[in-house]
């Protein structure tokens, strides 16, 4: 076949050349190469596997990518993996050939290297293949259901993102994260495209999910917990991802927002993954108490770099001050450059000996025997001996060591990296004050102007999950909740209804008086009481009789526990509520919104002469990437001017994506302390969004919402003013639930019905 | 007659002064006004009573509130005996008497029908009727009346009344600060003074996750318990796990907290 014989360095080529029988002039380019390379790193049957694979592979017709992938990337993959591998891999390829997936091949030994070097071993090669068919045999479309005859749409992006998924992902997570994707764009050809490609939100997210190392979700109450206990900071947590980009890997920083950090942190260098994070925070920590920011202008980039790491070590000297345990953690996380294995004929040093001063300062036993280095940290102590120094003194330290260890070479292009990173610290942009913009800073500032204009000045989102009744599992973090306070209008709006009522407010106000005692509890061994014990009397009397000291305490009396309810009233705010009601005063046209603000009010005021906690919130969302709570009435603030204001002002708007309100509202009743939390819903119609055809889906969501709700004692209850929707909230609520039909009666009805389920 | 004496404070006890409490205290028994100490559990304020009472020279009646008490076990009641019926005074009118100061610890866990008994006392009229009996004892000129109670962890319901509570002169107490801390936990158990700053700091770090999953902070009493076991040769981060960490929480978020703080804290 081979139309014209390459010419070989080395004789025995010729060999496994003839034994390959393969004619591409491509893999004729490269063969000696690589069969060097696999005369190297596998054993001399290993070879003869190899040459006989790729021949096999050579002769599938799908051209010359294979084959050339694969005679590049085995020798590496068998030597990390193991040689035993080749028979399920090609085992794989045969399964592949005799399905419409022959575009797959390249890619699948175009990864092999780097996924073999995850891997390490024959049996997870083997289970990361089976993953791969499995993925397959589930994707390929059956036409007619007794041929495969469409290609997978996934596998070849699977195998392509490979690398990326294992370098964060277990195998049992690259198997949950597959069998979701599967489970979830099975039909829907693109959609499958786009996950395996880690292009869809869900992909990402269930990545997340699935990653390995400490998630900062899982961690995120002890880091605040952390925060405040040992350094009294409250402020703000948000994880960055580190799962897509692994070249360019962001750094920890602060802004007005609040503290950056990776969405997830290994275990490393002996050192934990909940540890590597309190190190960070703590570092952050340092700068926000000690670092005064510094004009960038009058200094070089070396200048500052140098400052930076003099700076970095002073925080860290003084947190260490504060806490001596987190010694251990600097210093296991903390590189120890290797002194002279930067050569400065070849390459920039100055990060190397930055990075090297950097670790004697923090530790005394750096064994760097430099004087210059030896001079410049007593002189950082001496400054640090009494007190906390300042950024500027500790600057004036850092030029003068890069003054006096300046060499030519510093400029050279060729900056020596190694053991140069500390990862734990921040980008320390708060450091530096701009005020010419240069080039350099220009890039920097942009940088930071468009994350203002991507990030309104609000709080960051709250992230719910939401479920997904087709596949019964979570999509995790797919609703992202912005809290607000409602806009204020004019309070004496509410007053004006509230005298509208006057009548119904009277009426209730019996009402609600009548709730005011309840739970008679019974008090035995009373001295005094309001009835006789007659067990306790009786048996006085006989020790009485007995001649033994009777207890004197046999009357029993009864007690009434006060009420221990919290209550949290979610408002539903979307578009809908503008309808004007039928059937309402003659002659007054009125609005769902308007009658939800009496009957709101008419609850508010007489609740708040109960005493009993309530919060009053409000929802609306615009898809999954906008839901917005509204507080209303917060349990600490009284029925005053403010919350009137508030609820003068209500607004309709958007959609209503329920389930996601209901995780929120959750989490404010959950913290309160009450025997009984309930949790009141007043909507006018079923959970809808924009984005989300299926109606089914918001129903079934919220109705996980309130099993939800259900385990963590918070009782609900729907007030719905859509007649037909006994149907879909009976779905959603079980039997906790009331339509009410005639929504001119609202204002009465609502809080007759908070009597009736708080008595 | 009743002897006084038993209800004596003999030996100083150590108390270590937050600010001008003393002075105050003083001057409010000058007035023989009611004295209502404020403050988290294990914070000083019993000891502080009976400093003062040390220090003033007067009998200390101290009665620990609980929900089942009644009025009579403050004031008396008859005890039938075989030969009839014989009146037995309770702590509140044995105080009265004898001029000593009445020491209501914990008020609140008391019933409000109980808490009313003491309203005459606490007024001008300084008397307290004995109604069984049909006595109205007037207060020896020395008595007064001290109530102490933890705003920490009341409910609704345990709140005192509003007419009990404005029948008083208040005092708020808090953890000591550091330094006051580490004095009171040296002279208390005889540690070194860099544990017992230590001791302090993790106390601070405790305190501060109050209402952020824990009800009360380290209370300082802990930090003694702290103290004395290392005093006993246990070290000290396993006497800090033990005495400030397991008993205050079960939150397995709040207790990592804590034991990293210890292990930052302690070298
Ligand atoms: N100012 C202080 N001077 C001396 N010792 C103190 C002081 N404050 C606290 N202590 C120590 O704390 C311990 C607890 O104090 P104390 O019993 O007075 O607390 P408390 O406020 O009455 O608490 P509780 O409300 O739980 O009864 C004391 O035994 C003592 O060791
Ligand atoms: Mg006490």
């Amino acid at each position: 076949m081979a139309a014209t014989a390459p010419v070989f360095q080395h004789a025995p080529t010729e060999v496994y050349w003839t034994a390959l029988d393969c004619g591409f002039p491509q893999v004729a380019e490269v063969f000696e190469a690589c069969l060097l390379d696999a005369q190297a790193r596998l054993s001399s049957k290993g070879v003869d596997a190899y040459i006989d694979a790729a021949r096999t592979l050579g002769k599938l017709g799908r051209g010359v990518e294979p084959v050339l992938a694969f005679l590049e990337s085995w020798p590496a993959a068998a030597e990390a993996a193991g040689e035993g591998a080749l028979p399920a891999l090609m085992e794989l390829v045969r399964a592949i050939q005799k399905s419409p997936n022959g575009k797959a091949l390249a890619p699948l030994m175009q990864t092999l290297a780097p996924v073999a070097s995850r891997l390490k071993s024959v049996e997870l090669t083997a289970r990361y293949i089976a993953i791969a068919r499995d993925l397959m045999e589930r994707t390929t479309g059956s036409i007619h259901g007794f041929q495969q005859t469409q290609p997978s749409p996934g596998l070849p992006e699977f195998f392509t993102q490979a690398p990326l998924l294992l370098a964060q992902m277990t195998l049992t997570g690259l198997a949950h994260w597959v069998d979701y994707g599967v489970r979830n764009t099975r039909h829907h050809p693109e959609r499958q495209q786009e996950f395996f490609s880690l292009n869809s939100a869900d992909s990402r997210a269930v990545l997340q999910r699935e990653r390995h190392g400490t998630l900062f979700l899982s961690v995120e109450r002890q880091l605040d917990l952390y925060l405040r206990a040992l350094w009294g900071d409250s402020e703000h947590l948000i994880p960055y991802s580190t799962a897509f980009d692994e070249l360019r890997q962001p750094v920890p920083y602060y802004d007005h927002l609040g503290l950056r950090v990776p969405d997830a942190q290994e275990d490393a260098r002996g050192v934990s993954g909940i540890d590597r994070y309190r190190v960070i925070l703590a570092h952050m920590v340092g700068h926000r108490r000690w670092t005064k920011p510094l004009i960038a202008d009058n200094y070089s980039p070396f200048q500052r770099m140098a400052i930076e790491f003099f700076e970095d070590c002073r925080v860290e000297t003084l947190l260490m001050r504060e806490y001596p345990g987190l010694r251990r953690l600097f210093l296991a996380l903390h590189p120890h450059p290797v002194a002279g294995a930067c050569d400065p004929e070849k390459a920039s040093c100055l990060r190397h000996r930055l990075a090297m001063i950097s670790r004697a300062l923090l530790d005394s036993a750096h064994g760097y025997t430099d004087p210059h280095l030896m001079e410049f940290v007593a002189r950082f102590h001496a400054v640090l001996a009494h007190g906390t120094a300042s950024t500027r003194e500790i600057a004036d330290i850092a030029l003068a060591y890069v003054t006096r260890t300046r060499r030519q070479s510093d400029q050279l292009a060729n900056v020596y990296f190694d053991d140069t990173v500390v990862d734990y610290r921040d980008d320390n942009r708060q450091m530096w004050q701009f005020i010419e913009e240069g080039d350099e800073e220009e890039a920097f500032d942009q940088e930071r102007k468009a994350e203002f204009k991507d990030e309104p000045d609000r709080l960051p989102p709250r992230h719910y999950p939401e479920w997904d009744y087709q596949s019964q599992s979570y999509r995790p973090d797919w609703v992202s909740v912005y809290e607000t306070l409602h806009a204020s209008g004019d309070a004496s709006d509410i007053d004006g209804l509230l005298l509208k009522h006057a009548a119904l407010a009277k009426q209730l106000k019996r009402l609600f008086d009548l709730l005011k005692p309840q739970d008679k509890v019974r008090l035995r061994y009373q001295e005094e009481g309001s009835e006789l014990d007659l067990d306790i009397a009786l048996r006085s009397l006989i020790d009485f009789k007995s001649g033994v000291t009777p207890d004197p305490r046999i009357n029993m009396s009864h007690r009434t526990n006060g009420r221990d309810i919290a209550v949290l009233l979610l408002l539903d705010l979307s578009a809908s509520l503008n309808d004007t009601v039928a059937g309402g005063v003659p002659g007054s046209q009125q609005s769902i919104l308007q009658l939800s603000q009496e009957a709101v009010s008419l609850l508010a005021w007489a609740v708040d002469t109960l005493g009993d906690p309530l919060a009053i919130a409000g929802f609306h969302s615009n898809t999954r990437h906008d839901v917005r709570y509204q507080h209303i009435k917060g349990y600490s603030e009284k029925w005053g001017d403010p919350v009137k204001a508030r609820l003068a002002a209500l607004d309709a708007g958007y959609s209503t994506r329920m389930g996601a309100a209901l995780r929120h509202a959750g989490h404010y009743l959950e913290t309160q302390k009450a025997d009984k939390k309930l949790m009141l819903i007043l909507t006018d119609g079923e959970p809808a969004d924009v984005d989300t055809a299926d109606e089914r889906t918001l129903i079934e969501d919220a109705r996980q919402a309130v099993k939800e709700l259900d385990t963590r004692n918070i009782y609900t209850h729907c007030i719905n003013l859509d007649p037909r929707a006994d149907e879909y909230v009976s779905q959603i609520f079980g039997h906790r639930y009331t339509v009410i039909d005639n929504i001119a009666r609202l204002p009465e009805r609502l809080p007759q019905l908070f009597v009736a389920l708080t008595k | 007659m009743i002897n006084s004496e038993q209800y004596l404070v003999h030996k100083e006890p150590y108390y270590q002064p937050q600010g001008n409490e003393v002075t105050l205290f003083e001057a409010a028994y000058g007035a023989r006004l009611p004295v209502m100490v404020k403050g988290p559990t294990g914070c000083g304020k019993s000891r502080f009573v009976e400093f003062m009472a040390w220090k003033l020279r007067r009998p200390l009646i101290t009665v620990a509130c609980n929900e089942d008490m009644t009025a009579s076990d403050l004031v008396g009641r008859y005890l039938l005996d075989a030969g009839g019926t014989r009146w037995l005074d309770g702590p509140l009118t044995t105080a009265a008497r004898i001029g000593a100061i009445c020491y209501l610890d914990e008020i609140v866990e008391a019933r409000q029908d109980t808490t009313v008994v003491i309203h005459p006392l606490t007024d001008h009229r300084r008397t307290l009727p004995l109604d069984k009996k049909g006595e109205l004892v007037a207060a020896h000129p020395d008595f007064q009346l001290v109530i102490s109670y933890n705003p920490g962890y009341q409910s609704l319901l345990k709140d005192l009344k509003q007419s009990t509570k404005q029948r008083f002169t208040g005092f708020d107490f808090d953890y000591p600060e550091a330094d006051l801390e580490a004095d009171i936990l040296g002279r208390e158990t005889g540690i070194a003074r860099d544990i017992a700053v230590q001791l302090t700091k993790i106390g601070a770090a405790g305190r501060r996750l109050k209402g952020h999953g824990l009800d009360e902070g380290i209370s300082t009493r802990l930090l003694v318990y702290a103290a004395t076991l290392i005093q006993h040769g246990v070290g000290a981060r396993d006497a800090c796990r033990m005495a400030l960490v397991r008993p205050i929480t079960d939150d397995p978020d709040i207790r990592q907290t804590l034991d990293h703080a210890i292990d930052a804290t302690f070298a």
